[in-house]
């Protein structure tokens, strides 16, 4: 089979929508255009009917009930909803102190960040060398006044899995309010939110081959009733949690797509795992100076963070520019920077600097992971030619120990 | 962000890339920038000491595409020059040759760094001999 190109390996950034998702939602455009909160007539009714199974879908692919599902832009809206919105509801009650970690997306950071310029107290966990989150570092953390902890599943860089349901556990048993930001987790492996004690769960449809513009946050309605203080005011939509007409056609789409995931990700999750070893490993074997970042055994199957040691991650995009993967490098951002995410861990600025993500997805071939392989390996060595770093490794020189003029 | 021609070009065929004997009277040497900065560039220069000019020029570089390119320009830029006319070589005109975005104005800025550097080695080494035959 022959490669097209560019290849797209930036499938945590977003996925492309899947054509039986597409089919979907068509007839909800010009057709079946009605306004599920119309309860008066058949064109109203024909949407809820399917809002109603989109919602059962998205229910279904985590554990919930369809109840439970409350409809907004994504993932980014969901975490301010349920960071604020417990926050608010629960902080004059329980207390003011939040739990979060230091390498979780802006979406959650930067709502905490509000909050503590409101009068609330965050600890930022700081994550290991393994970006792996415990319970038991959450256990140190939790205060008297702790009222909600907020840790991703997966995260969105180096693809590592939180310890969820011991956090969940743990949350419970301290009768505190838990958040999780699913968005990488939801359709790429089976979670359940009963089992792992979830009280509250962003997902992203576009993040899942689903459209972009929908998501959704889970809240849930028993042992205990979760409410929320709406951060959007209006028609009462949602349970009264988030106001504005439904986005039916992006409901629609996000629930066909959550319903191919349930039937799909098991299979895909073997086969991407599979894929992706096999470009690490065909990178390891013939490089040195690479570190796979994250817990190797505890990722997510589709992604993969990598830092090439005395290359810089941009110029290594350009090396490899048929193929779409994102860098922790600052180059690459309006910031100058490397990844805070990256940093967190500890593994060094001049590693962030280095660093790719590669993201596979349900496309994704053997023949463009094992083309990908072979550009990144060609691509380091020819940047290794240029680098005053590698030459100095070669001549013995410790470059931590090197006084660096700033400029 | 897409890049311009010549930074591509550049970064496709570096030029003068290589290294000069850091120890001989003849090279000075600049090494600009820090790891951790994502940027780290090395320029020498071979100067023909009867007459002043630059005659040969290397550069390796740790950085982004634009890093890459700025400093290659840079060693086209100053053979040929005197030291003194390779010191007038500013960042903007190398901002200008490369149509570099805001963003990308510190690599133009670190590839004059390490020009000045590389005859500041140069200048020190004669100061040296000068002061050691006195």
């Amino acid at each position: 089979m022959s490669i097209k190109f560019p290849i797209y390996l930036d499938h945590n950034a977003t996925t492309p929508m899947d054509e039986r998702v597409l089919e979907a939602m068509m007839p909800y455009f010009c057709e079946k255009f009605g306004n599920s909160a119309s309860r008066n007539h058949a064109f109203g009714w024909e949407a809820e009917k399917a809002v109603d199974l989109a919602r059962e879908q998205v229910a279904d692919l985590i554990g919930a009930d369809a109840k439970e599902i409350i409809w907004t832009s994504g993932s980014t809206e969901s975490n301010n909803l349920a960071i604020k919105g417990a926050a608010y509801m629960y902080g004059a009650r329980k207390g003011k102190h939040i739990i979060t970690a230091e390498h979780e997306h802006k979406a959650t950071l930067d709502p905490c960040k509000r909050l503590e310029k409101e009068g609330y107290e965050v600890t930022y966990l700081d994550p290991p060398l393994d970006g792996v989150i415990t319970a038991e570092m959450v256990k140190d953390a939790i205060r008297e006044d702790t009222v909600l902890v907020s840790l991703m599943w997966a995260n969105n860089e180096i693809g590592t899995i939180n310890e969820i349901p011991e956090i969940g556990k743990l949350c419970k048993d301290k009768d505190i309010i838990f958040h999780t930001d699913a968005t990488q987790m939801v359709g790429k492996l089976p979670i359940n939110v009963e089992e792992a004690g979830v009280d509250l769960l962003s997902a992203s449809g576009h993040k899942f081959y689903g459209p972009k513009g929908v998501g959704c946050l889970y809240v849930r309605r028993r042992r205990p009733r979760v409410r929320l203080t709406a951060i959007i005011d209006g028609g009462g939509h949602e349970r009264g949690m988030r106001s504005g007409t439904i986005n039916v056609t992006g409901v629609v789409g996000m629930g066909a797509a959550a319903a191919l995931c349930k039937a799909e990700m098991s299979d895909d999750a073997i086969r991407l795992g599979n894929l992706r070893n096999k470009l690490e490993s065909t990178i390891t074997s013939q490089l040195d100076g690479v570190a796979i970042n994250g817990a190797l055994d505890k990722r997510i199957p589709h992604t993969s963070n990598i830092s090439f040691a005395w290359v810089e991650g941009e110029s290594l995009m350009m090396a490899i520019k048929e193929i779409a993967v994102s860098s922790g490098s600052a180059c690459t951002s309006a910031s100058l920077e490397p990844s805070y995410v990256l940093k967190s861990l500890g593994i060094g600025d001049d590693l962030a600097h280095s660093s790719l993500r590669f993201g596979l997805g349900r496309r994704t071939t053997e023949e463009e992971i094992e083309y990908t392989a072979k550009k990144v390996v060609e691509g380091v060595k020819k940047l290794r030619d240029l680098s005053p770093l590698y030459e100095m490794h070669l001549e013995g020189i410790d470059l931590s120990t090197v006084e660096w003029a700033d400029h | 962000m897409a890049y311009s021609e010549k930074v591509v070009d550049h970064y496709e065929n570096p030029r003068n890339v290589g290294s000069l004997d850091k120890a001989s009277d003849a090279v000075g040497t600049g090494v600009v920038g820090a790891p951790e900065c994502g940027d780290v560039m090395k320029l020498q220069i071979q100067v023909d000491q009867a007459t002043g000019k630059i005659t040969d020029a290397k550069f390796k570089t740790f950085g982004c595409g634009s890093a890459i390119a700025s400093s290659s320009l840079a060693t086209e830029w100053v053979k040929g020059k005197t030291v003194d006319e390779a010191l007038g070589i500013k960042n903007t005109d190398i901002v200008n040759e490369l149509s570099l975005p805001p963003v990308k104005i510190h690599c133009s800025v670190l590839a004059e760094d390490a020009i000045r550097s590389a005859i500041a080695d140069y200048k020190k080494k004669h100061a040296e001999a000068a002061t050691a035959t006195a």
